[in-house]
Parts: C-alpha cells; sequence; structure tokens
C-alpha cells in the first residue's frame, strides 16, 4: 500500500472504513496501481480478500504485492485471499469440456448472467460458521476490471446488477467493503462503458479517477489523481468533497503532489 | 421551494450527477411530506432499506413504508418484473392523497422499457383508489441515460429540480415547464442538515421568462443626423431617369454599332524619347514554342 495515498484518503490498515463500495476508474491512463494498493491495504489489514482477477495472471499481483510488502502465496495457503484467476478460468471455458461447472460459464452462452460468478464471491466471503475458521476484520471484494466483462459480451445492466448483489451481500450484510476498476473510453465512445461507469459512480461512496495528463506524457508527473466522496452531507473539517492531486509511480511506491508543484520543478 | 410539494398529483423530476447526489435532497422533502402526517411509499432499488432510512428521525420513518427491490434486482428469489413492483408499492396505501418516492427511476430505466415505464407513471395517477391524487417523486440521474429517454420523462413531469453546485454551495434549479403559458425558473441555495431539513441560503432569483419578447420602446432612428437621407421632389426624378451602367439599352446598342461617328473616341499618341533604347528583336525569339 501507499501510505501518501493512505494519509490522502485520511484512512489506515488499522482503522478501515466499513460498508463502503469504492470506485476506481482510469483514463488515458492505468489505474492498477489503485488495485494493488487497496490489495495490500486490506491484507495489512487483516480483512479476507475475495480478489476476482480478470486482468492479470496471480504471479503478476504477487510481484508486485511483494515490493508493496505482502505475500500473496502466503496469503492464499492461511486462507486469507481467495484468488480468482479470470485469465485460467477463460481458458477452462474454452478449452475444457463443456459439462464442467465453472464460473465464467457465461462466456460460452448467450446469456449475460453472472450468476454464478456473485455465488463465487458469496460462498468465498460468507463465514463458514464452522468456528474453525481465524476471525478476520471485515470481508473485501476486490475487482480487476470490470471493463473486461463488457469486452468478454456480458451487458452493462447486468454488470451493474452483478454489483449490486455483491454490495447487498458484502457491503450490507457482511459490513464489508467493495472495490471496482473500471476504465474511462471517452476517447472511443463507448457508450456502454460510460453508462456503467456513471451508474456505478452513483452506486459509490468514494470514486478515486486517474487520469493522464493533458498535456502528454511526462517523466516526473505520471498522471492526476481526482478523489471524489460523495453522499457527504455535512463533510466533516478534515474530508473534503472532491480533491486534485498529481503523482508519481516509482518502483516500490507513489508519490503525491499538489498540481504544480511536483519535485522535479520546484 | 417547498412549493413544489404543494401539488397533489404531480410528477416532481429530482434530476441529479455523480458530482452531485440528489438523494439526500429526496429524503429531504420525504421528510417535509411525513412532517404533513402524510405516508409516504418508497421504492428502494439503489440503497438498502437501513441506509435510506439513516439520519430521518423516528416519526418520518414510522410514516415510511419502504419496498426493496435493493437486494434482489434480477428476481432471483422471487418472480416479478420492475414494473409490477412499482404498481404494488400504492396497492397497500391508506386511501386517499399518497406519495410515492421512488429512488431511483433511472434504475427502472435501466432494468425496463421506457415506453413501458412512462405508460406506467402515467397510469399511477389514475388508479381507483388515488385518482389524480399521487405525487411522484422520481430520483434520476441525467448522466447515466441519452436523451432520448431523459425527454420522455422530462415531458412527463410536471416539475424538474437539477442539483447543482455552485461556489461550495448546492443548488436546485426549479423549473415549471407549462406549455401555452409562462415557464418559470428558479434557482435556490442551500444546504441539507444532518436530520435531512432543508436551509436555504440567500436566493437567487432568475427573471421569469415569458415566451413573447417584451415590448421595446421604438426609437427614431432618423433624428438628430448630420446628413441628408431624404430625397427631394427633383433628386428623385433624376435618379429615376439615370441609366444603369450595365443595362443594355438600345441607345447603347447604337453606339456600340456605330463607333466611327463618335468624336468622342479617345487616341493615343506616343512619341519616343531620343535616349530611348528600341531593341527591333523579337523577346519571344527564343522560346520554343
Amino acid at each position: 500500500m501507499f501510505p501518501e495515498l493512505n494519509n490522502l484518503l485520511n484512512v489506515s490498515p488499522d482503522k478501515p472504513e466499513q460498508g463502503k463500495f469504492t470506485l476506481l476508474c482510469d483514463a488515458k491512463t492505468d489505474g492498477g496501481f489503485l488495485v494493488h494498493h487497496f490489495l495490500s491495504f486490506y491484507l495489512k489489514a487483516n480483512c479476507k480478500v475475495c480478489f476476482v482477477a480478470l486482468l492479470q495472471s496471480f504471479s503478476h499481483y504477487n510481484i508486485v504485492g511483494q515490493k508493496l510488502g505482502v505475500n500473496l502465496i502466503a496469503a492464499r495457503d492461511r486462507g486469507q485471499l481467495v484468488f480468482f484467476e479470470g485469465l485460467k478460468s477463460t481458458v477452462e471455458v474454452l478449452f475444457g469440456s463443456k459439462e464442467q461447472p465453472n464460473t465464467l460459464k457465461f462466456i460460452r452462452e448467450s446469456s449475460s448472467d453472472l450468476k454464478s460468478l456473485y455465488e463465487f464471491v458469496q460462498k468465498a466471503l460468507t463465514p463458514s460458521g464452522d468456528g474453525s475458521a481465524t476471525s478476520w476484520k471485515f470481508p473485501v471484494l476486490l475487482v480487476d476490471d470490470l471493463s473486461v466483462l463488457l469486452s468478454l459480451g456480458v451487458e452493462a445492466v447486468a454488470v451493474l446488477d452483478f454489483i449490486q448483489y455483491c454490495r447487498a451481500t458484502v457491503c450490507c450484510q457482511l459490513k464489508g467493503n467493495v472495490v471496482a476498476l473500471v476504465h474511462d473510453s471517452d476517447q472511443t465512445e463507448d457508450e456502454e462503458n460510460a453508462m456503467l461507469m456513471n451508474a456505478l459512480g452513483h452506486q459509490s461512496s468514494l470514486i478515486l479517477r486517474a487520469e493522464g495528463l493533458v498535456t502528454g506524457f511526462c517523466k516526473d508527473v505520471h498522471g492526476q489523481l481526482k478523489i471524489l466522496r460523495r453522499g457527504l452531507l455535512q463533510p466533516k473539517s478534515e474530508q473534503t468533497r472532491s480533491l486534485i492531486y498529481q503523482y508519481k509511480i516509482q518502483d516500490k511506491s507513489v508519490t503525491f503532489f499538489a498540481r504544480g508543484l511536483s519535485p522535479a520543478v520546484l | 421551494m417547498l412549493q413544489i410539494l404543494a401539488s397533489r398529483g404531480d410528477l416532481v423530476l429530482l434530476r441529479d450527477s455523480v458530482e452531485w447526489e440528489g438523494r439526500s435532497l429526496l429524503k429531504a422533502l420525504i421528510r417535509e411530506v411525513a412532517l404533513k402526517g402524510e405516508q409516504v411509499q418508497v421504492l428502494g432499488c439503489e440503497v438498502s432499506e437501513e441506509v435510506f432510512r439513516e439520519g430521518l428521525d423516528s416519526d418520518t420513518n414510522s410514516r415510511l413504508v419502504y419496498h426493496d427491490v435493493f437486494r434482489d434486482p434480477q428476481g432471483w428469489t422471487g418472480n416479478w418484473g420492475p414494473l409490477g413492483i412499482l404498481r404494488a408499492c400504492l396497492r397497500g396505501a391508506e386511501p386517499g392523497p399518497c406519495t410515492l418516492a421512488v429512488d431511483s427511476l433511472s434504475w427502472l430505466l435501466l432494468h425496463a422499457p421506457c415506453s413501458a415505464l412512462c405508460q406506467t407513471l402515467r397510469a399511477l395517477g389514475h388508479d381507483n383508489s388515488h385518482p389524480g391524487r399521487v405525487r411522484v417523486l422520481g430520483l434520476l440521474h441525467e448522466d447515466v441515460h441519452g436523451p432520448g429517454p431523459l425527454g420522455a420523462l422530462r415531458s412527463l413531469a410536471q416539475i424538474e429540480v437539477t442539483v447543482g453546485g455552485n461556489l461550495g454551495f448546492t443548488t436546485a434549479q426549479v423549473f415549471h415547464p407549462k406549455p401555452r403559458h409562462r415557464s418559470i425558473e428558479q434557482t435556490y441555495w442551500f444546504s441539507i442538515l444532518p436530520n435531512f431539513s432543508l436551509e436555504f441560503h440567500k436566493e437567487t432569483l432568475l427573471e421569469p421568462r415569458p415566451h413573447r419578447g417584451p415590448q421595446s420602446p421604438t426609437v427614431d432612428a432618423m433624428a438628430d443626423l448630420t446628413f441628408n437621407v431624404h430625397l427631394s421632389k427633383k433628386e428623385r426624378e433624376a435618379r429615376d431617369t439615370l441609366a444603369l451602367p450595365f443595362h443594355f439599352s438600345s441607345e447603347k446598342q447604337q453606339s456600340l454599332l456605330h463607333p466611327a461617328l463618335a468624336s468622342s473616341t479617345s487616341q493615343i499618341f506616343y512619341e519616343p524619347d531620343a535616349d530611348d533604347y528600341l531593341d527591333q528583336e523579337d523577346p519571344d525569339d527564343d522560346l520554343d514554342i
């Protein structure tokens, strides 16, 4: 996790917020660093994490996680991390036998039914109740990323309903958190993706939006991060509705600074 | 702004965006209705009942009937359609005027055809047990839909409230579209307190815009000029008899056909200077044409 980002969001692994849906977006840049941040943050916060990884392989997240101080293999072995490797499951759906049940079977079928994926999440995060499991703080669902589902032919409304079912179970029933990444495709004019992003924005309490600089690539400033808090009636003194910071991604950390105040410039 | 709750049979559209959410305003309006002792039916599609009731006082909560669609949006646990449950909201309501809050119309638009939703909304007001006295407060996320569905719902609505923000304050732009009459548009600056009561700040009133333009007083532009724009009778006659330069009249035709008679034909006389160098060679001689 990135300590500077924790300071900006005013959270720490000791006292994380609960029952929240956080939406991560990226536009003209790669917002994957936010996914790595939240994965390591919630593992360090001693939460049970269900990670639906559709974009990259397990080893990719493990390598980055080790730089951030978490060992995904150990977390998986002790039952803290339930990792769904979308790439592997896709191969099994396409080249395995049809009778074999698969969480991603909607790829083969024409219907956009994500019920099997939801049941996977529900089974992973609902406490088994046998008393032998270690008590984790609260469950967290992390999805990387939802735009892949649209590319696989799932309808945007089906994705919205899937997230709503997850929120109902994880946020409301189990008092956990849901974090999901969506790409913003404003350049490609993808109406379904734009509708999905806006509709998810209305469901979220926190939106983190990583954008590439309007002026193009820069060696010292990799992009800017917009932080928008929703649903606040009277914002508390230490929380502002909307903040914008610029950032630079380094090997093991990300530094944040106010716009125009990059250390390379000062 | 609370006069938007004055009429009982209205469809009030609360338009919000990701930047400026409108659910708090919806809850504040529900609280105002409940304070008058009326029951409010709430169709909850986007948030859970606990989250919706949070912050409302016990009196308001006791008058709030929550129909929960949030937990099972696709009806996996029961067989129903989204519009069916919208109609069912009023079935258990007390007879007499009632208020239905829909959270949200956007959710219904995504799960049902637009035309069917519009027909259902229109039919709500013509329910036998609540003839013409169903007030509908509908939350609509305007950045989720295209102009078609938005326009269809706007044409049904009697009042539109658009939530926005300016200079750190939340604003509500209230619009009463009235065909054949003056549309009224007003902007209110407000904040919502933790108990969901409304606090208004300095009100900025826009001029009501009439359909016919205002009568501006006529000004005589011809007065106090330093030049003459009028023609006297003589000048007018001279102008009328003037031949236009490119008008091919018979006089012009004659002058062209008989040019030798003209004494006014001009000639050019050229006397070369003594120092002039006149090259007899043809300058184009070397061109290979």
